[in-house]
């Protein structure tokens, strides 16, 4: 994994409650037996006509949309499903933060483990930042757990401290669970009870 | 300070501690975990570039359920990308040693279908499967719920996940349910109480005499739905009736084994006293038949209620929220859904495929015609399910009241497969998720049980199975 290093972006506002797994990556994508390739169809249903031509009114397919690293969206981002696609089409596109005032679990544990940063910030932090003129940049540091915005104001969010520590150091989190082996040899040795009849 | 009275949760999240330090997720071992097609080619993929093994394929195991077609399986699937992602399956559980129940296995299923009725799931189990209705084996008394494809490696490699401890909510269901009122509307009332992110970084627990009272399968359904409110799982606490059904499953335990995990189990519900974070209460005695009206699964109504007024919703996003949903599914403010035309009725998913979802839709249908004009799709949970239905006359009953019976599989609850809506079209649904598209892209869903279902199959229009019994 790459370490984390903080960055500077402008904002892309999606301001839509309840944003689910099946509108970010629709499942039809999912067929895939792959990680790759997905961002071409992130928000797919929201993005193109029937046809495949791009809806020129959404935010993906106007400049503000390109080449931006924040999606700023509504209350409980990524409810749904468990596709661990969602977060992989978000960060193929270029996102590496997606800011709400709240995220559904499945996808906010599978977000820190592919980078993209679930930052929650108050609704009141979330009005301004929507407020922001298109230009404006904001700087994401993850080590401070700040979210710079131009006037100056640093607007602290929480993140799982575990998964801050991966993401700055580039630790993968599979290798350290492997180097639990002892700890769980122990266990599976020690069970009181094992409730398993499957081995 | 800890209670010392523990919820049914945190009893088996205990019993699964492997390591646990201050400040840092706790490394939880998992019993069981499902595995299937579509989220897990990634993950064997990294086993194999990390030149790791799967740890304990004893306790895993694969179905194939979400892209297979529910037509004849004796004909090759025609979709390339789909055919692909299946042979994957079956090429890494080879590889890897893990069983795999495909698609000719005579136990093939949904995941949390064919998982319970084989006896795998047991009642103080952790379960895992990257799949968010895992929540389902819960009805067991199982801590079980859904992980993405970095999990599904993580526990195929180290049979471990790091977690912390969700907050603890408790969902107090009384009363009895009225005739034409099911599991189904208890938990689509849930939801659309406390809304689609209402039970967000919680596991529920299920209680009340409305709750004991149901069988196996209708807790299974309720529990499927608990992250249709944000809940990654939801537990009812074991008794009698999980015991009976479990008794004599080809994985369940056997004579002294059966004694002992009895003896266990019973151990595991709630202490008396012990404290949730949050309580709701539903009063099963007043529930109506529910149906939803939105895109999200917490956009519900009592069938004969009406769709709400956006003009009535203070906060500007929330009331955008409605806006959108009320012109996506084309419905008018303050009208109810009663009595809304369809285009297909579809009986099926890891929410309503089971026997009892059968039968009691084909009680309704039995002797009837359905409404020519609408397509209705029957798709039973398992091969398991399907040769009972066979047992007990159910498909004839099916076609000849003019249903489409299928072969098992998540079908159009997911609509990977070429089940799926046109766009435009409306379903009435016993599946789990009414998001834009989810049927289909462009089809407009309303969730409800498989009653009302089965009367709106017969009547063509949005029906309330009430006038029917």
């Amino acid at each position: 994994m790459i370490p984390f290093t903080t960055f500077q972006s402008r904002v892309v506002p999606m301001p839509v409650n309840n944003i689910d797994t099946d509108q970010i990556i629709p499942a039809r994508f999912l067929k895939t037996t792959s990680k790759e390739g997905l961002d071409k169809n992130l928000f797919c249903d929201w993005r193109y006509e029937t046809d495949g031509t791009p809806k020129p009114d959404f935010i993906l397919n106007t400049p503000r949309g390109q080449g931006a690293q924040i999606l700023l969206a509504g209350d409980n981002f990524g409810c749904g499903s468990s596709r661990e696609h969602a977060p992989w089409a978000l960060t193929q596109f270029g996102f590496r933060a997606v800011v709400s005032t709240s995220f559904a679990d499945i996808f906010k544990g599978n977000a820190l483990k592919n980078s993209l940063i679930p930052v929650v910030v108050s609704p009141e932090v979330h009005a301004k930042l929507l407020g922001l003129p298109e230009d404006a940049q904001v700087t994401l540091d993850l080590a401070a757990q700040t979210l710079a915005l131009p006037d100056g104001t640093a607007v602290e969010f929480a993140v799982d401290s575990f998964s801050k520590t991966c993401l700055l150091e580039g630790i993968d989190e599979l290798g350290w669970i492997l180097k639990q082996a002892p700890a769980i040899e122990a266990f599976e040795a020690g069970r009181k009870f094992s409730v398993n009849t499957l081995g | 300070m800890s209670s010392p009275l523990r919820t049914l949760s945190q009893k088996v999240w205990d019993a699964h501690l492997v390591r646990e330090e201050a400040g840092a997720p706790s490394l939880i071992y998992i019993d069981l975990h499902l595995v299937h097609e579509v989220t897990s080619p990634q993950a064997f993929s990294g086993l194999r570039s990390r030149g790791l093994k799967v740890r304990r394929p004893d306790l895993t195991i694969a179905t194939t359920d979400h892209s297979i077609p529910t037509s004849d399986r004796s004909l090759p699937i025609l979709d390339p990308i789909a055919a692909n992602q299946v042979a994957q399956l079956d090429k890494n559980c080879k590889e890897f040693g893990v069983p795999h129940y495909g698609v000719h296995s005579e136990h093939q299923g949904i995941v949390h279908v064919m998982g319970p009725e084989l006896g795998f799931t047991q009642p103080g189990m952790t379960v895992v499967c990257g799949d968010s209705h895992t929540a389902t084996h819960g009805a067991f008394g199982a801590l079980a719920f859904g992980i993405g494809t970095s999990e599904v490696e993580n526990v195929l490699a180290t049979q471990c996940l790091l977690q912390r401890p969700s907050k603890t909510f408790k969902v107090q269901v009384d009363g009895t349910l009225k005739p034409g009122v099911t599991a189904k509307d208890i938990i689509l009332a849930f939801c659309a109480k406390v809304g689609v992110g209402g039970a967000t970084g919680c596991v529920l627990e299920y209680a009340g005499s409305a709750i004991r009272s149901l069988s196996m399968e209708g807790r299974m359904t309720v529990c499927n739905m608990s992250i249709e409110a944000g809940a990654r799982a939801g537990l009812i606490a074991p008794d009698e009736t999980t015991f009976e059904y479990l008794k004599g499953r080809p994985f369940a335990p056997k004579g002294a084994e059966w004694d002992k995990a009895v003896a266990y189990w019973k151990t595991l519900p709630t202490d008396e006293g012990a404290v949730f974070d949050r309580t709701v209460t539903i009063d099963a005695d007043t529930l109506e038949p529910m149906i939803t009206w939105g895109t999200n699964p917490g956009m519900g109504v009592s069938i004969t209620g009406a769709v709400p007024d956006p003009s009535g919703i203070a906060d500007a996003l929330d009331r955008d929220n409605v806006e959108k949903a009320l012109a996506y599914m084309g419905l008018e403010a303050g009208k109810p859904v009663l009595g809304r035309p369809v285009d297909v009725v579809f009986i099926g998913s890891c929410t309503n495929s089971r026997i009892s979802d059968l039968r009691a839709a084909a009680a309704v249908l039995k002797g009837r015609k359905v409404d020519p004009k609408v397509r209705v799709m029957v798709v039973p949970g398992s091969m398991d399910v399907k040769r009972q239905a066979i047992a007990e006359g159910l498909p004839e009953i099916f076609r000849e009241a003019g249903c489409d019976y299928r072969e098992p599989g998540c079908s159009m609850c997911i609509a990977m497969n070429g089940d799926q809506l046109q766009p435009g079209q409306y379903s009435v649904s016993t599946s789990n998720r009414n998001f834009e598209g989810r049927q289909g892209k462009g089809g407009r869903t309303f969730l409800a049980s498989p009653l009302t279902a089965a009367a709106t199959a017969l009547a063509g229009v949005v029906a309330d199975v009430r006038s029917i019994l």
